[in-house]
């Protein structure tokens, strides 16, 4: 097996708790694991306590509360709290909808650090064709409340085929309701990404077009807007270092307990994952097979193992790696210097001739039929 | 970007100072961040309470610290922090 009782295991600093798969939106690139349906059971707030309280004291301090949606949790002002009183600086990372004044100003007072309000599109009609529901004029109506009661703003835009060519008028849109930080997240094609990537997948003269508004928008609103440009690491030649290391710096809590180094580690095959209900969150980082699996450098194949770069990159994604090539110890295929990196190359072919077909097939929307029809 | 001296300089409200016990250091908290502070630099944003100005924080740190000569090293300090908007100032 993968993993080495000789690498040095660092304590986790980020700590993701997907409170729930329960979402209004049917985001076509979710990242949410496709067979998501069939996971209906959901942590307690007892079992999250004792989740946030174990994970602190390990060093965890950065704390996403995401799902799906979590403001469908009932008793997040309560983890919201809890988080607040262990030190953590939490972050609500939510699609806005459902979001009222009262409750912005409830997970204020409880000490809520900030909030992450997702747009999909600079329009209505393409952010609520891309929701799969009415939300845009909601989500800015939040947007300008989150700002009201103090928080930094930040709005996401996940970045793709359908959008990309409203750059300039997202970035005016993001200036308009005043974010304090954007994050412009190229789609990482996990999950629904990856079911509907010929539809999603820009073509590199899109991409190239759409980072150079990006960046020339960057340094115009430089001390005053921060931007975190998310890569669309298909157009790279080396792949990203994810997770910065493997069970080295993120925890992932799924919402029915189970504990991953990162959001799309459920996908892989005989991982076993650990549930929290099972195991402390020491166990689980410390000792779990799967927090072990791909730590240090030895369980890495040629090109990575000789390769000069790997205390750099890792390898790359695992989770990359298997959906592409069928094998979760390969190099990751972004990589020029992976045998699979043709697999790069025929998905942007092949989503390049999907654009060009006469009748594209339709984007399968993220919702539970879907999700049982799929899996 | 510099630092005003007619300013007085206050640590932002848009990120927050906290010492951690599993680093045994202070960080910087902020959306989706965190800076790992040496001890210097985090004394230094310990004085941008909102009260001093920067001549003031430069004599209380040499006091502090029993020390002289630190005025360079700090207005240098500062001037990054206002940059990456750690600290405010009016």
């Amino acid at each position: 097996m993968a993993g080495s009782n000789k690498t040095k295991i660092t304590p986790p600093r980020w700590l993701l708790a997907e409170l729930t798969y329960a979402c209004p939106l049917q985001c076509p690139y979710c990242a949410n694991p496709i067979d998501y349906a069939k996971y209906q059971s959901e942590l307690d707030t007892e079992d999250w306590k004792r989740v946030l309280s174990q994970a602190r004291k390990m060093g965890a301090v950065q704390l996403g509360f995401s799902g799906g949606e979590p403001l469908t949790r009932k008793d997040l002002p309560e983890l919201v709290k809890h988080a607040r009183d262990l030190g953590y600086y939490s972050n609500l990372i939510t699609s806005g909808y459902g979001l009222t004044e009262e409750k912005i100003a409830q997970l204020k007072e409880a000490g809520l650090d900030h909030i992450q309000v997702s747009i999909q599109a600079s329009t209505q009609e393409l952010n609520d064709h891309l929701a799969g529901t009415e939300s845009f004029q909601h989500k800015k109506e939040v947007a300008h409340l989150v700002k009201k009661h103090g928080y930094p703003m930040v709005l996401c835009v996940v970045i793709h085929r359908e959008n990309i060519h409203q750059m300039p008028q997202i970035l005016e849109m993001a200036e308009e309701l005043g974010a304090d930080y954007l994050e412009l997240a190229n789609t990482q094609y996990y999950g629904w990404a990856h079911a509907n990537r010929d539809l999603l997948l820009p073509t590199k003269e899109q991409f190239e077009q759409a980072e150079q508004i990006a960046q020339a928008f960057k340094e115009k609103v430089a001390g005053k807007m921060k931007i975190y440009y998310v890569v669309p690491d298909f157009y790279e030649d080396r792949p990203k270092a994810c997770m910065n290391g493997w069970g080295t710096t993120f925890l992932t809590i799924a919402p029915d307990g189970v504990a991953l180094p990162c959001h799309s580690a459920r996908e892989l095959p005989d991982m076993d994952c650990p549930n929290v209900k099972d195991y402390s969150i020491e166990q689980i980082w410390n000792e779990s097979k799967t927090f072990n699996f791909f730590r240090g450098f030895e369980w890495m194949k040629e090109p990575c193992s000789s390769c000069d770069e790997k205390e750099k990159d890792f390898g790359g994604c695992r989770c990359q790696a298997y959906l592409l090539s069928g094998d979760m110890y390969a190099a990751d295929p972004v990589c020029s210097k992976s045998p699979n990196h043709h697999v790069i190359q025929d998905a942007i072919d092949s989503a390049k001739a999907s654009a060009l077909a006469d009748n594209e097939k339709p984007l399968i929307f993220r919702n539970s039929k879907n999700s049982r029809l799929l899996s | 970007m510099s630092i005003n001296p007619d300013q007085t300089i206050k640590f932002s409200p848009m990120h927050r100072l906290q010492w951690e016990e599993a680093q045994q250091k202070d960080v910087i908290l902020y959306p989706e961040g965190m800076v790992e502070l040496n001890q210097s630099s985090a004394e230094i944003l310990k004085m941008c309470d909102g009260t001093r100005k920067l001549d003031q924080i430069i004599d209380d740190l040499e006091q502090k610290f029993a020390t002289t000569g630190l005025a360079n090293d700090i207005t240098a300090f500062l001037e990054v922090a206002l940059k990456n908007g750690w600290i405010q100032q009016n």
